[in-house]
């Protein structure tokens, strides 16, 4: 038996102890010697002009060193390219402390840089600016009938397919349909960790950034390209992120404002934004949904159509994918399905758990509830009537389409089958139970991605990839696919990541990680494999003597021959035999567009919530959730459920509680921060079953993964609408249901 | 149309800050003599003057819990408390409670059960049961589920983190009888 077979098991995470026992070393927690600190300013109006900064009367303050602002910054790259980062969307970036002028509320307006943080703060609070300001707009609600359609969006951006088949006169003609619209506002990203980066500086212009950030690359590219630092003189290093949920795929303006003091002030530098400034640094925007379905009289599909308008900044087409996912998710011949945008003063949006996917899932999985009961059938049955087998918007199968196994094994676990179709009918006392259901798909995507493997003299396996680890389990899984590999225990491997000097990984999000960095380490391991066997082979009498790669395996610290385990060499006797000190490989891995070209690949999951609702109080409390998701093979069970446990999450508190409130007058959100931004507590977790449903492909990548953290999210939220639905007979439709909607 | 938004300036210059002086505080057991300005916060003490950066600063406000640490064994937010207030007082923090090779009972139960993702809220989730533990006062699930309910974490991990205090609560009261 192997004991080197890692993947598909649950071990601990092998960052654990390092995060249980506050050892791990997140952005701000580089103590280098002489920090300076700085504190950033924000505007308070929405639109309009910085007049004045009346920096002399806080550089008067003793130990104040500086303050920046547009009236003094240097010159910096003058075209949009050189600020565009890897998910700049179509438009000219955000460019801080460049001009005067002011086109969204809280833009920062100035840095005040100081011996200590406390005095950076106070400093901050006592600076004077002064503000021309002009009439703003922010509520989308004007924009109804101005949408128009974005240009060139950003990576990962498809317009939607264009519409099949006759939508409209199949709604008119139908005798069963629904017409609704569906809205959620602003919501947040609010990882735990704030913003923040330290500089250190290296003398002559060279620095080493301590960013909080889902991508080193991506800030290494931005900062040289405004700075115009070389590559060689900016390293950048995010070892450990206290949570990312989109926010940190672009380079914030903490890490320019960092590195602009420490160049300036040749001196390292941290600075930190506070909670007030985390919803001033992108947002899942505010978004309107109108959906229309209608049914023939055997429960199929007629027709679907999906159109969704969201806010954007003046200055970028920030675009997701909202509506397309509802072209594929259902069998229907009748689809339209439309996307659109509105320039409001605020900032540019920016991709959020599941972006367009968290958005449009509610809109057309309360609609598919909403047209179950008016088709009069059970909302599951309803799904299986018109399940996909066919990805229609691209007209392609699926690679590999779980999701039938998702609703069963979901249900049954759930107790599905006992739930009666009328709302209102699970009742005890002043309490209404409800039960409801939803499922959601997403893309298995794999970016390209490099690694490099060495193993030393003493069997010790090093990997090397400059990905990221925001919660996500990036260390463990890395450190499962090289170990399984190359045959070797846990222990014995060391997975580093999260450096520019390391090879190139891409960003950390989409899902994608598990595909793109998972086979460039195994692919790295594998040509380090290879070089062992030759290694091997070069020996007196070896044992493997002229078999090729494919005919040998690396298990329980050997290397050895498939046919005829007998035929090995231990690994470690073999590296001490030949007197190598190291063995080193590097490889890229990239998609097999020839493999993965005639398919849709994604992965799909079913909900199953039960909600309970006081009648008298309007409260929801959730009480169940089954997550039965189909992701492809599941590298670790352990971190794979905790990430479905945070989407569930996630999802709940889309339904019940996440949103940020934009006061019009003041074009300002006004509940920015911990207290009043509501995200869930412990007390209000229901009971959480995730199930992972088997399902093999080798098409998507070597690995067989899809990753996990996006789709978990998927489903939930409008699960438990549903479920509210059930148990009240109250259809709410603008997220999220407080109280006040339902009594 | 645009209207100008201005302030009236500063009279007779800003008032300088107060200068520093040195407070005394046992931090896990060692006795450490900081110079801090009476406007600095404990959690800002610990962080950026004693460099044990194992707290966390997740608002600043009071009102997520990353910064909780044990004062003289109960557990309070280290942002909302100024340095100077805790002369000569016991202070734990994570890294009083174990290490990575030495991990206590707690911080082992949290690796564990996945208590965690991306580890941020964690240490101040784990000082928080930990006061909790010492108040004594957790007994059924849904007083844990109350009593953790002034840490946030933003990755979810509630499920695993209900788990690992269950867990101990349950060793302990076996120690107990
Ligand atoms: S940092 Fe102290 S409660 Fe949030
Ligand atoms: S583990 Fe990330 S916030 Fe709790």
């Amino acid at each position: 038996m192997s004991q080197t077979d890692h993947i598909g098991k649950g071990p601990n995470r092998v960052d654990g102890p390092l995060k249980v026992s506050g050892t791990a070393h997140y952005a701000g927690e580089f103590n280098v010697p002489n920090l300076a600190y700085g504190y950033v300013v924000n505007s308070p109006i929405a639109k309009g002009k910085v007049v004045q900064v009346h920096a002399d009367e806080v550089l008067a303050l003793p130990g104040v060193l500086a303050v920046y602002s547009h009236e003094n910054v240097p010159h910096l790259a003058w075209f949009d390219r050189s600020y565009k980062d890897l998910l700049a969307p179509g438009g000219s970036p955000f460019r801080p402390l460049h001009s005067p002028d002011i086109t969204f509320n809280q833009q920062p307006v100035a840095l005040v840089m100081a011996e200590t943080f406390e005095l950076a703060r106070y400093a901050a609070a006592l600076l004077r600016v002064d503000y021309e300001q002009e009439k703003h707009e922010t509520n989308l609600e004007t924009k109804r009938t101005e949408g128009y359609l974005p240009g060139g969006g950003k990576l990962g951006y498809a317009p939607p397919p264009p519409p099949r088949g006759n939508p409209e006169k199949a709604w008119k003609n139908a005798d069963q349909k629904i017409e609704a619209e569906y809205t959620h506002g602003a919501q947040h990203h609010n990882p735990m960790e704030l913003f923040t980066s330290t500089v250190e500086w290296l003398g002559k212009d060279k620095i080493t950034v301590y960013d909080k950030t889902q991508g080193v690359f991506n800030v290494q590219r931005y900062l040289t390209g405004v700075f115009g630092l070389s590559k060689d003189n900016c390293r950048v290093v995010s070892q450990f992120m206290g949570g990312g949920f989109g926010s940190g795929l672009r380079p914030q303006y903490s890490v320019f404002m960092a590195t602009l003091a420490a160049l300036e002030l040749k001196r390292s530098v941290r600075v930190t934004l506070t909670r007030q400034q985390m919803f001033s640094i992108g947002h899942r925007p505010n978004t309107l949904q109108f959906v229309k379905l209608a049914t023939n009289p055997d429960g199929s599909l007629a027709s679907l159509q999906h159109h969704a308008l969201h806010e954007t900044s003046l200055f970028e087409d920030y675009t997701e994918n909202v509506v397309n996912w509802s072209g594929m998710q259902y069998q229907c011949d009748n689809v339209k399905l439309g996307y659109q945008l509105a320039q409001l003063d605020v900032y540019s949006p920016q991709d959020m758990r599941a972006p367009g996917a968290a958005t449009g899932n509610p809109g057309i999985e309360i609609a598919m509830d909403e047209m179950a009961y008016a088709a009069g059938l059970d909302p599951l049955e309803f799904r299986f009537r018109n399940y996909a087998e066919r990805d229609q918007n691209v007209d392609k199968p699926f690679s590999s389409k779980k999701l039938r196994e998702c609703y069963r094994e979901g249900a049954a676990k759930f107790g599905w089958d006992k739930r009666p179709l009328e709302p209102r009918s699970m009742r005890e006392g002043h309490l209404l139970t409800g039960w409801g259901m939803a499922g959601g798909v997403w893309d298995a995507m794999q970016m390209p991605s490099r690694a490099s493997a060495r193993i030393t003299a003493d069997g010790r396996l090093l990997v090397l990839s400059g990905a990221g680890e925001n919660g996500a389990g990036t260390y463990t899984i890395m450190t499962q696919i090289a170990a399984e590999t190359l045959g070797l225990p846990l222990e014995a491997v060391t997975f580093e990541l999260g450096d520019t000097d390391q090879p190139q990984a891409p960003l950390q999000g989409g899902s994608w990680t598990a595909a793109s960095v998972g086979t460039a380490v195994k692919n790295a391991c594998d040509a380090l494999g290879e070089k062992l066997l030759k290694l091997a082979q070069k020996q007196k009498d070896s044992p493997l003597k002229d078999a090729d790669y494919d005919e040998v395996e690396f298990v329980n610290g050997q290397l050895r021959l498939r046919r005829d385990p007998d035929r090995a060499v231990v690994l470690r006797d073999l590296l001490q035999a030949s007197g190598v000190t190291q063995v080193e490989a590097e490889s890229t891995a990239l998609p097999n567009m020839l493999k993965q070209n005639g398919y849709s690949l994604h992965s799909h999951n079913a909900v199953f919530a039960e909600v309970q609702v006081d009648e008298d109080l309007g409260t929801v409390r959730v009480t169940r959730v089954v997550n039965a998701v189909a992701a492809g093979r599941i590298l670790n069970r352990k971190t794979a459920r905790s990430q479905v446990l945070g989407g569930v999450v996630w999802g709940l508190s889309m339904a019940l509680m996440e949103e940020t409130i934009m006061d019009h007058k003041f074009g300002r959100y006004v509940n920015h921060n911990y207290a009043e931004y509501h995200i869930p507590v412990n007390a209000d977790m229901p009971h959480i079953d995730v199930l992972f449903v088997h399902e093999d492909d080798d098409i998507v990548n070597p690995l067989g993964v899809k990753g996990i953290g996006e789709v978990g999210m998927l489903g939930v939220t409008a699960a438990i609408a549903n479920a509210i639905f059930h148990a009240t007979g109250k259809r709410v439709r603008d997220l999220p249901i407080m109280l006040d909607k339902l009594l | 149309m645009s209207q100008l938004l201005t302030s009236a300036p500063h009279r007779g210059g800003l008032p300088a800050p107060v200068p520093t002086g040195p407070v005394r505080l046992h931090i896990n057991g060692e006795t450490r003599t900081l110079q801090l300005a009476p406007w600095t916060s404990l959690l800002d003490a610990l962080r950026e003057y004693a460099h044990l950066t194992g707290t966390k600063k997740g608002c600043d406000h009071g009102q997520c819990g990353a910064c909780t640490v044990l004062v003289n064994g109960r557990r309070i937010n280290s942002c909302l408390t100024l340095a100077v207030m805790h002369e000569d007082d016991d202070i734990t923090t994570i890294e009083g409670l174990g290490t990575p090779d030495n991990l206590s009972p707690l911080q082992q139960a949290f690796v564990d059960h996945d208590a965690f993702q991306c580890g941020y809220c964690t240490p101040g989730q784990i000082c928080s049961a930990q006061g909790l533990l010492n108040e004594g006062r957790a007994h059924s699930e849904a007083e844990i589920k109350e009593l953790m309910s002034g840490n946030l974490c933003r990755c979810g991990a509630y499920t695993g983190i209900l788990n690992a205090v269950q867990e101990v609560v349950a060793a302990q009261g076996e120690m107990v009888k």
